[in-house]
């Protein structure tokens, strides 16, 4: 459906199914399918029609059909797929008209499904071939950074690079000298053109950075602990030292919330348009900023939180403790949905990268893990680093900074889907002061860097995500564009129930339900209405059915249906005997073994 | 050192000129959409929603007739002619884009029991209380001609209903037989029973068109060959079946609408099983039409509904019902699929859009994608239960809503009645019979 599902995964050699449709062999014709020829004067072969049951059959064909599939039962029925209407002999419609595409209306349900879903897949299959191609119509390439014969990278600096590319590149790298409002915190909008900043003296401006235009500048004579940009540039979240305060981009106060006081951190969902507050009360809140309500007010019961980001993926809020824990938290649930033990010391910086895959924390103990968020939760890497990291990043191609005292470092890994590794730095940068905030533009190879001597927007070749799209997130989007947008995204604004751990879980099967629903229907009824019945020997020709043979043949099909659950049964005990055998052949087994399940 | 950096040229990203379409780029990678899921779910949600927003499906009224509407046919060659007949004999020929009546004729004394077009279109055929089966010509007279009749053809009995073969020039009426006629003779070629009871309606197969069928008010549904001399075969419902309907598509099936509130459709092969037992109207089902594509059908009640069921469900998909439309007596789909007529006791043939919600009209191609996007959406979420509850949801009239009640209350004390019966008898002794085959008597041969 559509272009959500354009996942391009592995579909560019995926042979064609025609091909095995084509081979598959015929049946071979039984001498009871003689009489499916329809004796009716206005019968005539016509033109062959694509469907499956508009033949004409007697009906004694099905239950041949049924008999035969008994008889060479010899392995455990697979369902077969309806492919019988390859099969010229059942292409002869009553009148010789081709009734038109289209399903059956009979009602077979089980083979309507398969084939429904059948149709789903080969369509699901085209897409994501479609998708693959279409990424040849990328126009643009990711930046890079190579150094010539074993340069180290990290060696170069930031003047070198804004020499060595072009001039508009080069104007991305630029300094603020704010010494006087103190150390900053900043924010990149999504589109990535607009910069919003806050100094602890109480200096908030927001910027179109890239043409340098300022929105507003404002003094909030108050603390600005956190800032962010709400869905779209023209509203800025101020966590200031009592209250939240939300300003337009004229810089004009619209909303002072004081249900979110003393908030440290801030983080938007923009498809839930959820603004995620972590206080030092120890609250995590979450207010839906569309409709200006607090949606879920969540107590950590960790103390002060002061640690907080968000993974993009499935819009859970990770947040670091002081004893070492990061928690997972959604907005459904009053306890966490995970915890995870990270550090010896408490956490200083958590941060999720952009495909949901992996969480990068560092903590007091001085080091810099990155973690498998897929379900193991198990450290990938660690690093120690001399002082520690006290704020950390992910970039949209999966570059990972880390600031140090005064001092930022990046890292990158293989390519978009692999982890950083943590061995050699790709860049280093010092600055005027230490580190107050991190982020990478989007779709900008920039990183801005707010430090207590100002802003700092350096230059990070692959950083950012070279094509963007324009219907989701467009740097370069009229005003027009902006409002459209902001009208179909305010539509389909997720609910925040819908936030958990697997973002596709919505679209599985709940097979509780499913089958509660159907004990429950055979306790209503009295009986199952879907059990097989038993099977019924029809006569054979005449004189040739004598009562004893039909016993014999009841008999013979029971005990193939009886052998084969056997035969099933048996099969299922060998493997597990391989399961066990293959878990009990590692090394000698150790007295902690019996705590593993 | 080599080093590039992203440098993007603004050129290539917004529009020229003022009149200019606006650049979108794309890129499908799924980092870039994330949520689609639940995005495509909300989506889905907001498509349903707006669909029962939009549902309009009364498009006009056609008044004029000054008794119940009793029957109705359709023009073969041309949409917007649709022909009525009425209980004080008067036949009227409407244009639906006009929403006119253009011509009127007092065709029979008493009521007309049946109207059927010839498949040219050039003419059409009455029959009436009046024992009289006319052709009348499709246009009006000429200045200073008489309104007459082409042809008369007195008979012995009353005609209940009549039907016009596909393609050649023979048509068949029922009364207390079925006859077959050449139109060119006045005595019928053929006549055929079985039994001794009035037939209600009889019908031409529209794909194997030497087939016929009929139902009785002997509670049975008879099955002819025009080649034969005999009935084909017969089947026995517990209630009189009304009329039955060919399915267009599909030369063997049928539907038939009954007393007993339900309407059967079968396979002509296997009458002993019906296909489908469609069951929602709460009184007689009086008439029933299918859709040109075959796969849905209409249904025409004594409760003062249509409803529209898919072919393979069980349960109706859509109900229509206005404060002033009486006891239904006669529906039909019309054949480019989009509308249905209904005409009904109290002198009206109403006009229903067959999809409520459907914009009518030209659709630009944004908008046809978009239709298509939703509709898509609509059905891959079709079964979560938010969605379900949304699109189901439909308004009654309490009467209808009542009785729905009422029947739900009956329905459940006999199935726990049968369950308990079942429960403590010999296990086996009483036999589980499926809703399908509950209502067949027998099947005749």
């Amino acid at each position: 459906v559509g272009e959500m599902e354009t996942a391009p995964k592995s579909g560019r050699d995926v042979p064609p199914k025609k091909d095995k449709l084509q081979t598959k062999r015929r049946k071979p014709r039984r001498y009871w399918e003689e009489e499916t020829v329809p004796t009716r004067d206005g019968a005539s072969a016509g033109p062959p029609c694509n469907k499956k049951n508009r033949e004409l059959r007697p009906q004694r064909r099905k239950n041949a059909h049924i008999l035969k599939k008994s008889r060479i039962s010899k392995k455990p029925q697979v369902p077969k797929k309806p492919r019988e209407w390859k099969n010229p002999e059942s292409q002869r419609s009553l009148s010789g008209v081709n009734p038109g595409p289209g399903s059956s209306p009979l009602p077979r349900s089980k083979a309507k499904t398969r084939s429904r879903l059948e149709v789903a897949e080969a369509e699901e299959e085209e897409t994501s071939i479609k998708a693959a191609r279409s990424e040849l119509l990328l126009a643009e390439e990711p930046g890079f950074l190579e150094g010539e014969d074993g340069e180290d990278t990290a060696k170069i600096c930031q003047a070198d690079i804004v020499e060595a590319v072009d001039i508009a590149s080069g104007a991305k790298h630029f300094d603020l000298n704010l010494r006087q409002f103190g150390p900053y915190r900043l924010n990149y909008s999504r589109t990535g053109r607009h910069l919003a900043f806050g100094g602890r003296r109480g200096h908030v401006a927001a910027l179109d950075w890239v043409t340098k235009k300022l929105m507003c500048e404002i003094n909030v004579m108050e603390a600005v602990r956190d800032i962010r940009f709400l869905h779209s540039e023209a509203l800025l979240a101020v966590a200031q030292n009592r209250w939240l305060h939300i300003y337009d981009n004229q810089g004009i106060e619209l909303h002072c919330i004081r249900r979110c006081d003393r908030v440290t951190r801030l983080e938007f969902l923009p498809f839930h348009f959820l603004l995620a507050t972590a206080s030092e009360t120890g609250f995590l809140t979450y207010l839906d900023v569309s409709v200006g309500k607090i949606v879920a007010a969540l107590n950590a019961r960790a103390g002060r939180l002061d640690v907080m980001s968000q993974n993009p993926y499935n819009a859970v809020i990770h947040l670091g403790h002081s004893n070492g824990t990061v928690s997972l938290w959604s907005p459904a649930m009053k306890e966490p949905l995970a915890k995870i033990l990270c550090h010896r010391g408490g956490v200083r910086a958590v941060a999720v990268d952009s495909t949901g895959t992996y969480m990068a924390t560092s903590g007091l103990d001085h080091q810099l893990k990155i973690f498998d968020l897929r379900g193991t939760y198990q450290p990938l890497s660690t690093r120690t680093l001399p002082h520690g990291a006290g704020h950390l990043a992910f970039s949209q191609r999966g570059l990972l900074v880390a600031g140090m005292g005064d001092v930022v470092n990046i890292w990158a890994g293989q390519g978009k889907a692999s982890p950083p590794s943590l061995e050699q730095p790709y860049l280093t940068h010092r600055l005027s002061g230490p580190v107050h905030g991190l982020q990478f533009c989007p779709f900008e190879d920039v990183l801005g860097v707010g430090h207590s001597g100002g802003i700092t927007s350096m230059l990070v070749p692959g950083a950012g995500e070279p094509n963007f799209d324009g219907l989701e997130s467009n740097p370069y989007r009229s005003r027009k564009q902006r409002q459209e947008w902001e009208v179909k995204a305010l539509l389909e604004k997720v609910p925040a129930e819908l936030i958990c751990l697997d973002p596709r879980a919505l679209a599985k099967v709940d097979v509780i339900s499913l089958e509660q629903g159907k004990k429950e229907r055979i306790e209503r009824l009295g009986y199952d209405p879907e059990a097989k019945a038993p099977f019924q020997p029809k006569p054979k020709q005449k004189g040739r059915s004598s009562t004893a043979s039909l016993v014999k043949r009841k008999r013979k099909v029971m005990d193939e249906e009886h052998r084969d659950k056997v035969r099933q049964s048996l099969q299922q005990q060998q493997q597990r005997h391989k399961e066990v055998k293959a878990k009990s052949t590692g090394a000698w087994p150790s007295a902690l073994d019996r705590f593993v399940r | 050192m080599k080093v590039k950096m992203l440098s993007r040229n603004p050129d290539n990203y917004v529009r020229e000129t003022k009149l200019d379409l606006q650049r979108v780029p794309r890129n499908y990678d799924p980092t870039l959409h994330p949520f689609e899921v639940p995005r495509e779910y909300v989506r889905a949600l907001n498509a349903t929603k707006l669909e029962r927003v939009f549902a309009k499906p009364f498009l006009a009224s056609l008044d004029g007739h000054r008794d119940g509407v009793n029957c109705l046919a359709k023009h073969p060659k041309n949409l917007a002619t649709v022909l009525s007949g009425a209980c004080d004999g008067e036949v009227r020929i409407w244009n639906l884009t006009q929403r006119n009546c253009i011509r009127t004729v007092q065709a029979h004394e008493g009521f007309v029991r049946g109207i059927c077009t010839r498949f040219c279109g050039t003419s059409f055929f009455t029959v009436g209380d009046d024992k009289t089966v006319k052709q009348w010509k499709m246009d009006g007279p000429g200045y200073g001609e008489e309104e007459e009749p082409l042809h008369t053809i007195l008979g012995k009995t009353v005609y209940t209903g009549i039907d016009h073969h596909w393609k050649e020039a023979v048509f068949a009426t029922c009364g207390q037989q079925v006859d077959i006629w050449d139109e060119q003779r006045t005595n019928p070629i053929c006549s055929m029973t079985w039994g001794f009871d009035s037939i209600s309606s009889v019908k031409f197969n529209p794909v194997e068109t030497f087939l016929l069928g009929s139902c009785a008010s002997d509670r049975n549904i008879v099955l002819y060959d025009m080649r034969q001399a005999t009935p084909l075969k017969k089947v026995i419902l517990d209630m009189r079946t009304n009329t039955i309907c060919w399915n267009p598509m599909e030369a063997f099936i049928f539907t038939a609408a009954n007393e007993d509130y339900n309407l059967y459709t079968f396979d002509m092969r296997a009458l002993d099983t019906p296909v489908m037992v469609h069951m929602d109207h709460v009184s007689a089902v009086l008439d029933v039409d299918y859709c040109p594509t075959g796969k849905e059908f209409v249904s025409a009640s004594f409760d003062k509904s249509i409803r529209i069921f898919p072919v393979d469900k069980s349960r109706s998909r859509e109900v229509y019902h206005t404060k002033r439309m009486q006891h239904v007596i006669c529906v039909k789909w019309t054949s480019d699929s989009k509308y249905i007529m209904c005409g009904s006791d109290e002198m009206n043939i109403r006009l229903w859009k067959a999809n409520a919600s459907e914009k009518l009209g030209v659709l630009t191609s944004r908008e046809k994608a978009a239709k298509d996007y939703n509709q898509k959406l609509k059905e891959k979420f079709q079964h979560y239960p938010h969605i379900k509850r949304i699109a189901r949801h439909r308004h009654l009239p309490k009467s209808i809503y009542s009785q729905i009640q009422e029947q739900r209350i009956m329905k459940e004390a006999r199935r726990r009645k049968e369950v308990n019966r079942i429960k403590h008898s010999k296990p086996g002794s009483v036999p589980i019979v499926s809703e399908k085959k509950k209502h067949i008597v027998a099947v005749v041969k």
